[in-house]
């Protein structure tokens, strides 16, 4: 089970240790996050609370690779990512790591099909296999109806289900959900939330989601608060 | 190629922006086209001169004559293997705008010494035994619907009266900057025939062709020398140092080639480093997201590259392919750039002025694209 403040070495899938992240505005130094240790086991659901400002996304970056920790250690399926040079990451992304976001974040000229292709077009794939591997992911989240729509042309629930198609379509190791229904209707919300949980509890998936919403953060099977950068 | 819809969409996302990028480019290639085709008309004389001839003129200017007698006298200059000769005669057709060359050639040896044109043996013969025969090149032919056998009446600006003409033939280059403008007729016609006041028996020039392995330096000079101290002196060059020291006279075409190019390149890259800034600002978070998801920096640069070069190939391409369509309509000026055609070295160079500053201006926004921190890109969003 996902826990904090373990210091000692552990089989965790996701393992932080002493995780410091600081930035520097102007002469003023900012202790965004201080010694997290947290470990999150293979095919979990864990939800990450706090206030605005308190450091959720930057420990979502960091564990996602985007973004490097000022002090401390993260190991991902026991491989150290804080060591990984940026190509290095940005290839262990593509491989490990699926993003979810608040506002969707599709390219609006590309249609569903494409925008979920698009991790695909990283692979030594074929055209077929990736059209294959496509149709499943959004069979998976229930649009393989919508496939040619482009995002304009479907609601902020489809769009957010075409970002979490997007996220699987490449089989990562993760998903990363930072405020997936921040910006949805409580049915639209449901939905995604429904879709997650069916994620890890049908296809085994890790799911590690930032939100402010207590009954978001309900579904999840662990909840972690963060306040002035500590992990509680 | 799997990126090819990546790069399509981008360009069709602001379908008029694309497109006023992509005419501006169209406009700024047609422009610089057409001044590669300036510069190759005035060089044209340079380029299609022989390598062989040698041009003789009176050592005071292009329009003071040469004795007739003076052929024999060239002919017997070591080197030399054939002489011509040549007058300009400067008529009107119809109406003082319908500008052509006129030359009253040397009936004997004109053919043979510029082979470049192509006369059929049997026009040539016609040419030989009719006193007022002429010979038109077929541009101009076509450009006043002139066939065999048709009167061409001309009014002579310098040799006044009106000379009438039998067209025999009409003659055809062997190379795309061959000049087809040009309007031949009997020099012993016009001797004949000088208006009162002009000496019979002079020329305007020769042109002498030399002999294989001959020392053209060397001819200059001993023609020049021959006739050193007469009453007409010459000026012995070739034919090229000829042409260019005629292009010379018109003005420094190269400079104002430059100056305008140098402002058309400047402009582009302006209007394309703006479009492309622009483009890659409003799409930093896409760009930041592709990056999440795995997509490199370098990746990232390529794209925002793709797209700008993209936009000024079609732009370039349109430019120079209306100017290549302009230009095969023949000389806008009516007769002053007689050989107005776009080399394709010109639309090589237009095409590579395209990739350039589509590259360029395209380097910086993907510079900038590449160098994009996705955490923080993302925290704006």
């Amino acid at each position: 089970m996902a826990r904090v403040g373990a210091t000692a070495p552990s089989e965790a899938l996701i393992c932080l240790r002493g995780v410091a992240k600081n930035y520097r505005r102007g002469s003023e130094d900012l202790h965004v996050l201080t010694d997290v240790n947290l470990d999150v086991d293979r095919g979990e659901f864990v939800a990450l609370m706090g206030p605005s400002g308190s450091g959720k996304s930057t420990l979502l970056n960091l564990i996602g690779g985007l973004d490097v920790p000022s002090a401390g250690i993260i190991r991902v399926a026991g491989d150290p990512i804080t060591s990984l040079s940026r190509s290095k990451l940005t290839t262990w992304r593509a491989r490990h790591v699926g993003f979810v976001f608040q506002m969707y974040n599709l390219i609006p000229v590309l249609s569903a099909f494409r925008n979920v292709e698009l991790p695909l077009l990283l692979l030594p794939l074929s055209k077929a296999e990736r059209r294959e591997r496509v149709a499943t992911a959004l069979r998976v989240v229930g649009l393989d109806d919508r496939m040619d729509h482009k995002p304009r042309e479907l609601s902020g629930g489809q769009q957010q289900r075409v970002a979490i198609a997007r996220a699987i379509v490449g089989d990562p190791t993760f998903l990363l959900c930072d405020e997936p229904t921040g910006d949805l209707d409580r049915h639209s919300a449901d939905e995604i939330l429904d879709m997650l949980h069916h994620l890890v509890g049908d296809f085994g998936k890790t799911v590690l989601m930032v939100t402010h919403d207590p009954r978001a953060a309900a579904r999840a099977q662990v909840t972690f608060h963060l306040d002035k950068g500590e992990l509680s | 190629m799997r990126f090819l819809p990546l790069v399509l969409a981008n360009l069709l996302r602001k379908k008029a922006r694309t497109a006023l990028t992509a005419a501006s480019f169209a406009i700024a290639l047609f422009l610089f086209c057409i001044l590669v085709t300036i510069r190759a008309s005035f060089n044209q004389g340079v380029d299609a001169a022989g390598a062989d001839r040698i041009f003789v003129t009176n050592r005071t200017s292009l329009i003071q004559p040469l004795p007739l007698a003076y052929r024999d006298q060239i002919l017997k200059v070591p080197g030399v293997q054939a002489v011509s000769y040549a007058n300009w005669f400067g008529g009107v057709y119809q109406d003082p705008k319908n500008f052509f060359p006129q030359f009253a050639v040397d009936k004997d040896t004109y053919r043979e010494m510029y082979r470049e044109f192509r006369i059929d043996d049997a026009a040539w013969q016609s040419f030989q035994s009719d006193r007022t025969a002429a010979i038109a090149g077929a541009a101009l032919a076509r450009r006043f619907g002139w066939k065999v056998g048709d009167r061409i009446p001309i009014q002579g600006a310098i040799f006044a009266g009106e000379w009438n003409f039998l067209l025999v033939g009409i003659y055809e280059g062997t190379k795309a900057n061959d000049d087809l403008t040009q309007f031949w007729f009997r020099w012993d016609y016009l001797n004949e025939n000088l208006p009162d006041g002009y000496p019979e028996g002079y020329v305007g020039w020769y042109s002498v062709r030399m002999a294989a392995g001959a020392d053209m330096v060397e001819i200059c000079r001993r023609i020049d020398e021959r006739f050193a101290n007469s009453a007409w002196e010459t000026r012995a060059q070739s034919e090229k140092a000829m042409a260019a020291s005629f292009v010379k006279q018109m003005g420094n075409i190269e400079t104002l080639m430059l100056a305008v190019g140098s402002v058309v390149v400047f402009t582009l890259l302006l209007v394309t480093g703006n479009t492309m800034a622009g483009a890659v600002r409003e799409r930093t978070s896409e760009l930041a997201v592709l990056k999440a998801i795995g997509y490199g920096d370098r990746f990232v640069l390529g794209l925002v590259l793709a797209e700008s070069l993209a936009i000024a190939v079609m732009g370039g391409a349109l430019g120079a392919g209306l100017a290549k369509a302009f230009t095969l309509a023949g000389d806008p000026t009516g007769g002053m750039l007689p050989v107005f055609y776009l080399p394709d070295a010109g639309l090589l160079a237009a095409l590579g002025l395209s990739v350039a500053v589509g590259l360029f201006a395209g380097f910086a926004p993907a510079l900038a694209a590449m160098r994009l921190e996705v955490a923080t890109a993302l925290r704006r969003l």
